[in-house]
């Protein structure tokens, strides 16, 4: 370009689309672009309690899908944003897991810069500007969750970068059948026990009535006045795996051996390097 | 591009027929998931669906076995389109009825075989997009099963997996009941036992890893003393 | 329309193309209109109860506020629709006449709902063959041999009977709901829902469409079909109102 004598180059950053065209000439031709793990997903969250006893309560399912298999009967959707933010992740997977490592990180030096706790509102416009810029080609629905001095915080991040803040939030494919139990059930100052139940009922309802759903329940809840959130991995086993009758080891010897040949390992030097391990 | 025109070759393509900003486009198929599994052996044939009816993500009904018998000695297993399922089963049904009549007797398994593949070839143009699997007792008594195309193509073997977990489950009946590429081989011939253990085992793995795969299974096994049903449960997330 | 089969402005396109190459810009394939939207029924104890709320919307517009969506076909069978309402009023006309027609033989036989339930999947059926569908989902309540039937039936001839069925969102909302209900009192005391229970969770389930469904409406109608031989009813429209004491906590 012929700008770049009078603008300074800008490196670009983000997304490479030099292939675009010749992806899309591949689709047309009958080569389809290779299938993403998408996390299908039930994720929700609320907020429970009032003033300093006000608090998050984060849920999530555990099975990943590729098309119509199971892709992992038992992931983590719920990642760590900083010690008392959270973010439930929907979409393709390692979308979810990128934006939310990368957010993570950012926080992490901006709390050392200012040598405070980032609130959750920063998390949030940090996530959504992230999104925005890469026009929803980040396939990543989130439910950003959190305490800070301000209180607790629920925001529902989509795809394109808009987001809402608001008491209760469900994502993914078993947002509908969580919502059917959180507009039913969701009450303003709840306990945080029942507020896990509401969260568990609400994660149960996606894993039964959603296909994309399914396996185990993972609940953390985050407190205003802990200074550790309680991460409950597998709270509930939902879908328990069917046990097998027969026995499946084959007896030794069931693959045929066709050849065998024997190359003898011939020691021809040997050497010792020896590793400076003295810290001077 | 709703209106938009293309020049190409110089000659004006109309762009938009059928196509642009269109809410609906109408599809006659859907996929409403369901799995067979069919496995003949000396004496029987045994034939099995899950009981899951699907669309999309959405579980329609938790119990719609997929098993239609036919005749005391065939079971058809059909799944897929279940409109089409549903529409071809009754032709089958309406078809056997005038057989009878017409012969005085039940239509054998073979004789099923051939009609089914008949009546899916004549749709061709237009297609049940249905996986059929029958199993049934041949003349001698023994088990078969017949699996098809959606358009007619039949296959005589003694085990089939098909429907939204086949891919799945055939290397697995391949290596179970076929017995394939094993130096030392079980030399005893398959008994009913070992065939159920193997139906119920298959099923509850594809539960695992197929969506569309669950809720439970409806075993039939054909004997010459008739034909005997079995319901087991599978994982329902 | 010209003896071509083509729409008016496509003359010129449909004839400057070489003949095989023509493109004929009539299919049979339509976009639904006026639409209702999702149908909710379930069974309790003592028979069945449908429910639809009464908006039919033009695209995103909500254009007629007061329409029934179900429809008393006789004493033990009552239907609700989905979808297009012009082709939902085509069937109607249709099935009140087969139901003159076996009213006048007079034979104390009358339409079951399975046997309409069967009727109206092949109707379906074949206009999907001819790529001219029905643009419905029909959900049919009723007695068949005094048990309860509940069936469903979608624009392909798509089939089934189960103790509770929901179209369209209702699919995915308010079937969570209940079958959890169902599932905990068959848990806790062995029992299906009572009526007064079963209103409850019908209600619930509406409310649940008010609030999330952007094609659903406040005004709604309750169908029950009831197992002891007492003839079915569509209740008069009823309104719900709707909890909106949280609207204060979204800022």
């Amino acid at each position: 370009m012929s700008s770049s004598a009078l603008v300074p180059q800008v490196p670009s950053g983000g997304f490479n689309f030099s292939n675009y065209q010749r992806n899309v000439s591949l689709c047309a031709s009958g080569f389809p672009a290779p299938k993403t793990t998408k996390t299908g997903t039930t994720i929700v969250g609320c907020i429970f309690g009032s003033r300093e006893d006000i608090g998050v309560c984060l849920g999530a399912d555990t099975r990943a899908t590729s098309g119509n298999i199971v892709a992992d009967k038992n992931c983590e959707k719920i990642h760590r944003i900083a010690e008392r933010i959270y973010c439930c992740g929907a979409g393709t997977a390692a979308d979810t897991e990128f934006t939310t490592k990368k957010i993570e990180s950012q926080l992490e030096l901006l709390k050392l810069n200012l040598g405070r706790e980032v609130p959750v509102v920063v998390a949030n416009r940090l996530i959504k500007q992230l999104l925005f810029r890469h026009q929803g080609h980040i396939s990543a629905a989130l439910v950003l969750g959190g305490v800070d001095n301000n209180g607790a915080h629920i925001y529902c991040i989509y795809p394109h970068g808009s987001t809402d803040r608001l008491p209760y939030a469900t994502m993914g494919s078993g947002s509908l059948a969580a919502m059917s139990v959180f507009e039913g059930g969701w009450k303003d100052n709840m306990t945080e026990a029942e507020a896990t139940k509401l969260v568990r009922d609400a994660i149960a309802a996606g894993i039964t009535n959603d296909l994309g759903s399914g396996s185990n329940v993972d609940i953390n809840i985050i407190r205003k006045n802990l200074p550790k959130p309680v991460i409950m991995r597998n709270m509930e086993i939902i879908g328990v795996k069917g046990e097998r009758m027969g026995d499946y080891t084959y007896p030794k010897g069931t693959t045929k051996v066709l050849k065998t040949e024997v190359i003898p390992i011939k020691v021809e030097d040997e050497v010792v390097e020896r590793m400076d391990t003295d810290q001077d | 591009m709703a209106l938009s025109m293309m020049e190409s070759n110089n000659r004006l393509i109309y762009n938009d027929a059928g196509q642009g900003p269109v809410q609906h486009q109408f599809s006659p198929y859907t996929d409403n998931g369901g799995s067979i599994v069919a496995i003949g052996g000396p004496g029987f044939a045994i034939i099995a669906s899950d009981t899951r009816l699907t669309s999309g993500f959405a579980i329609y009904t938790r119990e719609q076995g997929k098993l239609h018998s036919l005749t005391n000695a065939a079971v058809l297993g059909a799944s897929g389109c279940w409109c089409d399922v549903l529409s071809l089963t009754r032709l089958i049904q309406a078809r056997m009825k005038l057989y009878k009549h017409e012969h005085q007797k039940d239509m054998s398994a073979a004789a099923l075989a051939q009609m089914l593949s008949t009546m899916l070839y004549g749709r061709r143009f237009f297609p049940y997009y249905v996986s059929n699997v029958i199993a049934g007792l041949d003349e001698e008594g023994n088990g078969v099963v017949y699996s098809y195309d959606p358009v007619g193509h039949c296959d005589k073997n003694m085990y089939h997996a098909g429907g939204s977990s086949g891919a799945l489950l055939q290397p697995l009946l391949d290596s179970q009941i076929g017995l394939k590429n094993m130096a030392i081989k079980p030399t005893a011939p398959l008994t009913v036992e070992k065939a159920l253990q193997i139906t119920k085992d298959v099923f509850t793995s594809a539960a695992e890893r197929d969506i569309k795969c669950g809720d439970g299974v409806i075993i039939r096994i054909i004997t010459k003393d008739g034909i005997r049903e079995e319901t087991f449960k599978l994982r329902f997330d | 329309m010209n003896s071509e089969g083509g729409v008016r402005s496509f003359d010129s396109f449909a004839t400057s193309l070489p003949k095989g190459e023509r493109r004929n810009p009539i299919t049979h394939t339509q976009a639904p209109v006026t639409t209702g939207t999702s149908i909710i029924a379930f069974e309790y104890d003592g028979g069945i109860l449908m429910a639809a709320d009464m908006l039919g919307s033009y695209g995103s517009l909500a254009r007629y506020r007061s329409v029934p969506r179900l429809l008393k076909v006789n004493d033990k069978t009552v239907i609700g629709c989905m979808g297009d309402y012009a082709d939902f009023q085509y069937l109607q006309a249709i099935i009140e006449q087969m139901e003159v027609d076996e009213a006048c033989k007079d034979d104390g036989f009358q339409t079951t709902a399975r046997s309409l339930h069967s009727w109206l999947t092949r109707v379906l059926y074949n206009k999907r063959c001819k790529f001219d569908p029905l643009w419905t989902t029909f959900v049919v309540a009723g007695l068949d041999q005094d048990k309860p039937f509940l069936g469903f039936v979608d624009k392909l001839g798509t089939a089934y009977t189960d103790p509770i069925i929901t179209t369209g969102y209702a699919s995915m909302l308010a079937t969570p709901l209940i079958r959890k209900a169902v599932e905990d009192k068959l848990k806790d005391k062995n029992e299906k829902l009572t009526l007064a229970e079963a209103r409850k969770v019908i209600e619930d389930s509406l409310t649940l469409m008010y609030y999330r469904d952007a094609r659903a409406s406040n005004k709604y109608q309750i169908a029950i079909i009831p197992s002891n031989g007492e003839a079915s009813i569509i209740e008069e429209p009823k309104t719900l109102l709707g909890d909106w004491s949280v609207a204060h906590l979204i800022k």
